[in-house]
């Protein structure tokens, strides 16, 4: 345990300067965008004289130089003081907020789905590789990853909430029912079923790929071998020695993977009108909310290094040959 | 009718422990030949060694798998029985066979790193054992594997159990596979190339631990090897395969010094004999290669990483003659391999200077060394891995011609003689490395370098990943290339024998040190380092003799 408590505090001073290399990447990309705050806000107010420009960029803290300005964003940012949404007139820390809960409850299930049935399915196709078995499940790999999600989304939608009416078409929640308890969880997970499949279909095509290709190769090692000479039953030789092994290119996968899914959820959250971050992103880029924009890049930032800080840390765990270096 | 042919000791009217009766194996269709093994029999009786020897593609080790029932996939049984104590375990279910597996045939295998589960600690692998054949509560398994450990020699075994096998040395983990083999008394112990991956100092205690464990517990043993040197230390009995064939078998007495096929003879032939051969004394040439306070440190880590340092060389200095074969021995990690990779500039050494013909290579910049590689050149040991898989071997050979500006016509030239040279067929140009067997790579790697008419060549284990007849064939053709190109050759090698054969002088190396240098023969007749001794005491069958009453060895010199 000390060896990853160890990795842990290594890896966690590594992503300080990732950090907060974004942050000034960002802010500096801001400033190269021509026009700042005060010329969108003037734009929406209808026009202004230049008095009441300067005035309101003293108030924004505008008419200093550029160094000050990031020395201040950076202070604001260390209290979680993301700056005002011009859309929605909020602090964007709250606004953003607010989404959270719903992205993290979604993308969590859909990488824990794809995850999981991936692993399976890639197993099962590995023990009979070359079987019907096998060949069944990577075509259904194939068609799956051949399926863009926004096509899928709306075909699941025609398909279960239109003609069928079994589950509803969008929306996070039932709205003005106020469902409590138990109820309030099955209403969520029924709104979810849909978006989660159309996100996590893609992926799971990929880690089944993947899970099945290491699966052969670890099954191919010299210690499996060992373990089938040893006499161990072929469930004992899979579950004790092959699954293991074969599990490290999966995790480390899932960390790389795991940004481009949030980015997957932009079209997905927007095809099932999920009140999400995705959406919230695709708003505020169609609303030029150049605030709101840049904080939802901070938090997806934040959430890819935390994501892949836990990967670090999970295939430290499974592999005692990853020491802190 | 079956005791007979039965060992030393077993008692006469015993079933053989183990007895393969007229076994044959079929490939898949489309294989390049219809059997992997073709009537083999062969008998092992409790407390008998028996070595099976044979090259590579021999089928020795497939007959280990036959024997266990684990034949590769599309790779079947076509007949035969292989009798355990009397039972034929060609015809049982999967499931009797999962029980005899490791219960009643304990396993060895070739390479402890790989043959082991990284991701597990070594004592949980060698309790699964217990807990897939018995019904014993774990503290009765924990402590058994304790037992297992302490008995096969580990210093620690309570450490040793925890451990995963990358925090144990090579000798270590395969200590700990014997272990695992054994957990359950075995009667039959077959081990496939136990010692290979080993260093000879290794090699020698993990042969006395076999040889201990047969003879405290009357375990059979089934060797398979590729070494006669192995043979002769520890064999009781000796068949030989080739081509997936017994050949010859026969008392170990009896194989060793008086083969009677031309297989056996030839290959007992092609062993390197321990002894240097008599050399004409000559005066050294003048000096090529001077070299001296040669050093290197790996150092890993950076800010936010702990630092970790490894002195590979600590300061080395020898002197390489015109015409000389100089010889660098040591077991892993003791730098030889470091050494040999400055001389080239593949590393960049830390400290001391190389002068080659009077100048410093150390001393110039990345462009000037660069038009001196020509004068320099190396062979590398794995002929598998160091050609470039999708280049015609006809590039391979001319790049270096070309980058040193000869023109094309003249590289291709000079291609074809290289071929000529090295008894390769002048079509080879047009084909890829991987259309070649080993030896013939190995010969690629050297008209490759030889193609740039070094002064010197550097040679790091040039025929270690060889079968032993095609090793001889390379040493005479390095030897021939040699005396034919002027040639002043540093010989890099972990086996005295091929030393002993091939070398001049000797440097013996030891943890980044040189610590004893002399002449061939004197270095073998009168060691004074105790490292030295111990080197020799190592190599297996060194009391054997070959070439008594089989054809004369090749020399290559």
């Amino acid at each position: 345990m000390k060896r990853i408590g160890v990795l842990a505090l290594r890896r966690l001073a590594q992503s300080v300067p990732v950090l907060l290399i974004i942050l000034i990447g960002l802010f500096l990309l801001l400033q190269l965008a021509p026009g700042d705050t005060v010329d969108a806000l003037l734009a929406q107010m209808g026009g202004g004289d230049a008095a009441v420009a300067a005035q309101l960029r003293r108030d924004y803290g505008l008419d200093v130089s550029v160094p000050v300005q990031l020395g201040r964003y950076l202070v604001r940012l260390l209290s979680f003081d993301l700056g005002m949404s011009a859309i929605y007139g909020k602090p964007v820390a709250s606004v953003i907020f607010e989404r959270l809960a719903v992205t993290a409850l979604f993308m969590s299930c859909a990488l824990a789905f794809a995850f999981s049935a991936g692993l399976v399915l890639g197993v099962l196709a590995a023990r009979r590789v070359n079987g019907w078995p096998d060949t069944l499940i990577s075509t259904l790999g194939l068609v799956f990853y051949a399926i863009p999600s926004f096509w899928l989304g709306l075909m699941l939608i025609v398909l279960f909430s239109v003609k069928l009416a079994w589950l509803p078409p969008g929306g996070f929640e039932s709205i003005g029912e106020g469902l409590t308890g138990m109820a309030h969880v099955l209403d969520v997970a029924q709104h979810l079923v849909l978006p989660i499949l159309s996100l996590s279909l893609i992926f799971l095509a990929i880690y089944l790929r993947l899970m099945r290709a290491s699966m052969l190769e670890v099954m191919t090692l010299d210690f499996v071998r060992t373990a089938r000479a040893k006499g161990l039953s072929e469930g004992h030789v899979l579950r004790r020695h092959v699954l293991r092994n074969a599990l490290l290119p999966m995790v480390t996968f899932v960390g790389l993977q795991f940004s481009t899914m949030l980015g997957g959820s932009v079209v997905v959250e927007s095809v099932f009108s999920l009140p999400g971050l995705g959406r919230l992103a695709f708003e505020s880029v169609v609303q030029r909310d150049l605030n709101t924009l840049l904080g939802i890049v901070l938090v997806s930032a934040v959430l890819v290094i935390v994501v892949n800080f836990i990967v670090d840390l999970l295939y430290a765990k499974l592999d005692p040959r990853i020491v802190a270096r | 009718m079956t005791t007979h042919h039965a060992g030393l000791g077993a008692p006469l009217d015993a079933a053989p422990l183990l007895a393969l009766r007229h076994v044959s194996v079929r490939l898949p269709k489309g294989a390049d030949r219809e059997f992997a093994l073709r009537d083999v029999s062969l008998q092992v009786a409790a407390g008998e060694i028996v070595c099976v020897v044979g090259e590579s593609g021999s089928g020795k080790s497939l007959t280990a798998m036959a024997i266990l029932g684990l034949l590769p996939g599309r790779v079947t049984l076509a007949g035969g029985a292989i009798e355990l104590e009397g039972e034929d375990l060609a015809g049982l279910p999967p499931a009797r066979l999962r029980g005899i597996r490791g219960a009643r045939i304990g396993m060895v295998f070739q390479e402890p790193m790989t043959a082991l589960n990284p991701l597990m600690p070594v004592g949980r692998q060698v309790e699964e054992m217990l807990e897939e054949h018995t019904d014993q509560p774990r503290e009765q398994r924990l402590a058994r594997v304790q037992a297992l450990l302490a008995e096969v020699g580990i210093p620690d075994p309570v450490a040793a159990a925890r451990a995963y096998p990358h925090e144990l040395s090579g000798g270590q983990r395969q200590r700990a596979m014997i272990a695992m083999a054994l957990a359950l008394e075995p009667r039959l112990l077959i081990a496939d190339e136990p010692t290979t991956a080993l260093d000879v100092t290794t090699q020698a205690r993990i042969l006395a631990l076999v040889k201990n464990i047969q003879r405290r517990r009357g375990t059979g043993v089934l060797f398979i090897t590729h070494d006669f040197g192995v043979v002769a230390e520890i064999a009781d009995r000796v068949v030989v395969m080739q081509h997936g064939q017994v050949v010859e078998t026969g008392p170990v007495q009896q194989v060793l010094y008086a083969p009677q096929h031309p297989y056996t003879q030839a290959l007992i032939a092609a062993v390197p004999p321990l002894a240097p051969p008599q050399r004409p004394v000559a005066e050294p040439g003048p000096a090529v290669l001077a070299v001296s306070g040669l050093r290197k440190t790996y150092r890993s880590g950076g800010i936010l990483a702990r630092k970790r340092v490894v002195e590979a060389v600590r300061g080395v200095d020898f002197t390489l003659h015109q015409g000389e074969t100089l010889g660098i021995v040591g077991e892993s990690g003791s730098g030889k391999s470091t050494v040999a990779r400055m001389l080239v500039r593949l590393l960049a050494a830390d400290a001391g200077s190389i002068h080659l013909q009077g100048e410093d290579l150390l001393a110039l910049n990345a462009r000037d060394f660069r038009a001196r590689t020509q004068r320099i050149q190396m062979v590398f040991q794995d002929p598998f891995a160091s050609l470039n898989p999708r280049r015609r071997v006809g590039d391979i050979i001319a790049q270096g011609l070309r980058v040193h500006g000869m023109p094309r016509a003249a590289a291709e030239a000079k291609v074809v003689e290289m071929l000529a040279l090295v008894g390769l067929d002048p079509g080879a140009i047009r084909r890829f490395p991987h259309e070649f067997s080993g030896g013939q790579r190995q010969r690629i790697g050297l008209a490759r370098a030889l193609a740039m008419q070094p002064t010197v060549l550097v040679a790091d284990e040039p025929v270690s990943a060889l079968d032993v007849s095609v090793q001889a064939q390379v040493l005479a053709l390095l030897a021939e290339a040699k005396q034919r190109l002027a040639l002043s050759l540093v010989f890099i090698t972990h086996d005295l024998r091929v030393a002993a054969q091939v070398c001049d002088r000797i440097l013996v190396m030891q943890r980044g040190l040189v610590v004893e240098a002399g002449e061939t023969a004197t270095l073998f007749a009168a060691p004074r380092h105790p490292y030295t001794r111990a080197l020799l005491a190592s190599v297996p069958g060194r009391g054997w003799q070959p070439g008594a009453g089989a054809a004369s060895p090749p020399r290559a010199e």
